[in-house]
């Protein structure tokens, strides 16, 4: 790993302040992605900003029919959380899933969707519950937000704050995990909001995306058999040495068809 | 040089560090304390782990700064001043729950943790599921399964001493 300097300022408005006056500066909170890129020598910052001291950036809360996630919000505080758990339980035990022990101890949900890895978690369940971004600029609609493989809306120097999940009548997740890296091969979030369905796929194709096919079979019939043949075609989906685009195909299908089953 | 102030197994050291240096190179570089092992530097293998403010953590994937005035407590840490093992090292003996020992550092530490976060207690599955963090390229995990079995009732006050292992 090149050196760095550290920071970790108190307040958003000096994060920001320090991010905003050098571009190769990159904010840290778990960094349980940004130091193994790091170490990689994937990536060469000026600067690391510690994002963990900053109070506006914590805290689980629920307001009103939304449930509000901080950033700085670990894996295993949401997994356990006793306000996701009532609320949102397939977000719960999304990141009950997520890493392992010790990942889920220092990674945090900010962190998870401004990366934007396509074989994270997270991002389907924000796509999945049509949630809103925040940041210290802007409120982002999750269609808006993920562009593509490790790519989304935030402009450079600008800090995701909090993630706002409008609470579902009803929300599974299902994945099938590569047995040796444990990432998502091909994962689903099926969620029915306000009457509204939406399906989010991650792990598959180089970004999380909806598929419509299966929200329009499930808005008519919410059941497992209704996606059974609604087929994800491969075109643009991931194939490398794990898995084809065919086979992830496949488990779109699949993966989708085990969500609504945990949903209920 | 920016410097890091933490408690590591109950003393408070300051030390010298650079931005990048993570948290197991000042525990094994600078305090000298080498039980806390490196194996695969990449987060995956959990033979690294140590307790900061009493939460398991890879401590090759946290830099030296962000332990900031913790407490960290490591391998060499969990024994009382006259020798008494902690449980889980106990049990670890007990039931030979080790073959080359490079992981058992990380293991002990994972299950204590994952021992106190499951105060009504694990099945067999749990620990295993549990464990995903750390592991044994000896393969074997089936004693180490049994000791932490064996362990959590002694953590829990729900058995005064450990069950012995099968003869």
């Amino acid at each position: 790993m090149y050196d760095f300097e550290y920071h970790k300022p108190g307040s958003l408005a000096d994060a920001v302040k320090l991010l905003s006056a050098d571009p190769d500066a990159r904010p840290i909170s778990g960094g349980q992605t940004l130091l193994p890129a790091l170490k990689h020598r994937l990536n060469k910052p000026t600067s690391v900003v510690d994002l963990s001291g900053i109070a506006e950036l914590k805290g689980i809360k629920r307001e009103g029919d939304k449930l509000v996630i901080g950033a700085l919000a670990k894996h295993f505080e949401v997994a356990t959380s006793p306000e996701v758990k009532a609320a949102i339980p397939a977000l719960a035990q999304m990141a009950s899933t997520i890493g392992d022990t010790q990942v889920r101890n220092r990674g945090t949900i900010g962190g998870s969707v401004a990366n934007n890895d396509p074989a994270a978690d997270y991002p389907s369940a924000v796509l999945g519950l049509n949630a809103t971004v925040v940041t210290d600029k802007r409120r982002i609609a999750a269609d808006d937000f993920f562009q593509g493989m490790f790519t989304t809306a935030l402009e450079p120097g600008e800090l995701l704050v909090a993630i706002e999940f409008p609470i579902p009548e009803k929300a599974g997740y299902a994945k099938m995990r590569n047995p040796a890296s444990r990432y998502v091969m091909a994962g689903a979030f099926v969620a029915k909001t306000g009457g509204a369905v939406r399906v989010a796929i991650n792990g598959a194709g180089p970004g999380v995306f909806r598929q419509a096919d299966m929200e329009k079979a499930l808005t008519a019939n919410w059941s497992p058999d209704a996606v059974a043949g609604v087929k994800q075609p491969a075109d643009g989906l991931n194939g490398d040495i794990h898995g084809s685009a065919e086979y992830r195909a496949h488990l779109v299908t699949v993966m989708a068809k085990r969500a609504i089953d945990a949903a209920g | 040089m920016p410097q890091v102030t933490l408690t590591v197994n109950g003393k408070t050291s300051t030390v010298d560090v650079e931005g990048r240096t993570l948290l197991v190179e000042l525990l094994r570089e600078k305090l000298r304390l080498t039980g806390t092992h490196v194996g695969c530097d990449t987060s995956q293998c959990g033979a690294c782990v140590v307790h900061v403010d009493g939460e398991s953590v890879k401590a090759c994937t946290i830099l030296a700064l962000q332990a900031n005035g913790s407490q960290v407590t490591t391998i060499e840490g969990l024994a009382k001043p006259d020798g008494t093992l902690h449980p889980m090292q106990e049990a670890f003996r007990e039931y030979h729950a080790l073959q080359c020992g490079f992981c058992t550092p990380g293991m002990v530490m994972s299950a204590i943790d994952l021992v106190e976060k499951h105060p009504d207690g694990m099945s067999e599955k749990e620990i295993r599921e549990g464990l995903e963090g750390n592991l044994c390229r000896c393969t074997g995990y089936h004693n180490i399964v049994k000791a932490i079995a064996a362990a959590q009732e002694v953590m829990h006050g729900r058995a005064q001493a450990l069950a012995p292992a099968a003869e």
